[in-house]
């Protein structure tokens, strides 16, 4: 399976990626490689294997309802690129 | 009692289905520690998780486990023990992960059923197709700066139920009596609060149309976040109107998320968002699958408590009421338990519903007020109902008292006993005032005699009026009877 330039421009686009359009068809290149070594794993027969979520022999770990965090509203906002009081600030989105 | 539309080209009918979006009650949200509490300063609830910081990993809430599984069998519906969460990828301002972390193909709860009681005493089946536990998304406000929207995140990371019917209902009726039988049962639980206007249960219906007769499932519009019952239906009826036009002059229907705009009264299209719809779910891989045993979902359903439909029929039969009159009571669990008591109290349930559901609600509903802000208790409104069944005072008489307890918040057994009001069933006294008027009023006793037996009630009128209310009226009745009969 091969990606052409637009599928490329696309994702790029949902991932928020800014990709000039003279990378683009490299990359196109390199992601349909990587398709194409996901194709080879196909072949191996896994019909009487229950598709897993992850490779670990392991149990999903559970908390008890307590609050244990927050109120830490400057370390929270210590990196946003821009804030007015205790808000994130972003450019106006309105629906 | 179908709901039918008539087009310029026959009769149609809706389909609808409805997506609920309902907060549960929990402490600390579904992946974090930090707290739900609503009203908190801006971004003071929040963890590292919550804002998406590299590196945070999500642990799950156990309680929010439980508050699903709970729901799920509230809806006598399906528990999957093994459930799996995915990411659903969007791009958003106050969803910093660009993923919520939900659940798809593999839910935590599968199909189920609500009975909704419809006001004209029948009942209807709707059937759940699904329950699954999510991440809410944090809060934009727009209104207070013009070029930039602010972000608070304290409502990020709380745990939702999403809670999808089948596209089962037929009316704008059928999905107001489907959002309240479910905040009801929510409410029982202690799963929701279902408060609509703070935004903790929200719905999005899904409608089509299709002409009467027909099975197809014509391409639906999903009506996002409406935030009340009454909106859900308004915009259901606005939409099944539009649907229909848009065939009846030959063009077709896009499938596409629509606002309900309360104040025009119509839906539009949401600007639509590129790609919107290209969630590319997948399996999260920060999250193993979520398993637990039979025992677990045991030791929830033994402790469950009893729910609207059960109570329902429990009050119909321990208390001979009819299904509309034991539907109105158990729709709040707080009128249930007041109704109850009363009922219990006086050893009347029929009375104790005339005087709960007829006199009290009327004077709630006319005061805004709630159950537990009613000025009469359930122990005085008890006492009133013995003192009536105990022949103490009249009916008439008792709707006084009531008044009075109202004002005051008194024990009906003082207010009768300072005023007076004890009823006479002493006939001597009863006697002399129906001697007084028959030899008052010669000419209507004539009138009487002569066979204009309706005169009678004028009598015990009057009787009443010299008494001061106090008189037995059945006692007068009998009396009078006998004194012309004479």
């Amino acid at each position: 399976m091969s990606l052409d330039k637009a599928t490329v421009r696309r994702i790029a686009h949902l991932a928020r990626i800014e990709v000039p359009d003279s990378a683009l068809e490299p990359l196109a290149q390199e992601l349909s490689g990587i398709m194409g070594w996901i194709e080879q794993l196909r072949e191996v027969n896994t019909d009487a294997v229950a598709p897993m979520t992850g490779g670990t022999d392991m149990k999903l770990a559970w908390r008890k309802d307590v609050q244990t965090d927050g109120d830490k509203p400057e370390k929270v906002l210590a990196n946003a690129p821009d804030r007015h009081e205790a808000f994130f600030a972003v450019p106006k989105v309105v629906e | 009692m179908s709901y039918i539309i008539k087009g310029d080209t026959g009769d149609w009918e809706v389909v609808i289905g409805l997506e609920v979006h309902a907060q549960v009650i929990s402490a600390a949200k579904l992946f974090s520690g930090a707290s739900t509490s609503f009203g908190a300063d801006p971004n003071a609830n929040v963890a590292f998780v919550d804002a998406a910081m590299p590196g945070m990993l999500p642990v799950i809430n156990e309680t929010c486990v439980e508050q699903a599984v709970r729901t799920g069998l509230g809806l006598k519906a399906k528990i999957n023990r093994r459930s799996v969460f995915a990411r659903k990828n969007y791009f958003y301002a106050d969803l910093p992960q660009g993923y919520q972390i939900s659940q798809f193909d593999q839910p935590i709860v599968g199909e189920g059923t609500i009975v909704l009681d419809m006001p004209d005493g029948s009942s209807r089946s709707v059937g759940i197709e699904r329950l699954h536990l999510e991440q809410d998304a944090g809060k934009s406000i727009h209104d207070i700066h013009p070029t930039k929207s602010f972000i608070d995140l304290n409502r990020a990371g709380v745990a939702l139920m999403e809670i999808v019917s089948k596209p089962d209902m037929r009316s704008p009726d059928e999905a107001g009596a489907y959002l309240k039988k479910l905040r009801s049962i929510l409410r029982y639980l202690g799963t929701c609060d279902g408060n609509m206007e703070e935004g903790n249960m929200r719905c999005d219906a899904n409608v089509s149309v299709r002409p009467v007769g027909s099975n197809e499932l014509r391409t639906r519009c999903e009506i996002k976040n409406v935030n009340s019952v009454r909106f859900v239906m308004q915009a259901i009826e606005y939409e099944a109107k539009r649907h229909i036009d848009v065939y009846e002059n030959g063009g077709k229907i896009d499938q596409e998320t629509r606002l309900y705009d309360s104040a025009k009264g119509e839906t539009r299209t949401m600007r639509s968002k590129e790609f919107a719809h290209d969630y590319r779910y997948f399996p999260d891989p920060d999250l193993l699958p979520l398993e637990f045993d039979e025992a677990f979902v045991d030791a929830i359903r033994v402790k469950l408590p009893e729910l609207p439909d059960e109570k329902k029929d429990r009050f119909m039969k321990e208390y001979g009421l009819s299904s509309y009159d034991a539907g109105v009571l158990v729709a709040e669990k707080e009128n249930a338990d007041f109704f109850e008591k009363v009922a219990k109290l006086s050893g009347d349930g029929k009375l104790a519903n005339n005087w709960v559901s007829n006199n009290l609600f009327s004077v709630l509903n006319a005061k805004n007020l709630t159950i537990d802000q009613s000025p009469i208790s359930a122990e005085n409104l008890a006492r009133l109902i013995a003192l009536i069944k105990n022949n103490t005072i009249s009916g008439r008489l008792a709707k006084d008292v009531f008044e009075i307890m109202l004002e005051s918040g008194h024990d009906p057994e003082k207010i009768v006993e300072e005023r007076g009001m004890k009823q006479i069933t002493d006939t001597g006294a009863i006697e002399k005032a129906v001697d007084d008027l028959l030899a008052a009023n010669p000419d209507k006793v004539a009138q009487i005699k002569a066979g204009k037996e309706a005169l009678i009630g004028w009598f015990v009128g009057q009787v009443m009026k010299a008494t001061q209310g106090k008189a037995n009226p059945a006692m007068c009745q009998e009396l009078l009877k006998k004194k012309l009969a004479q």
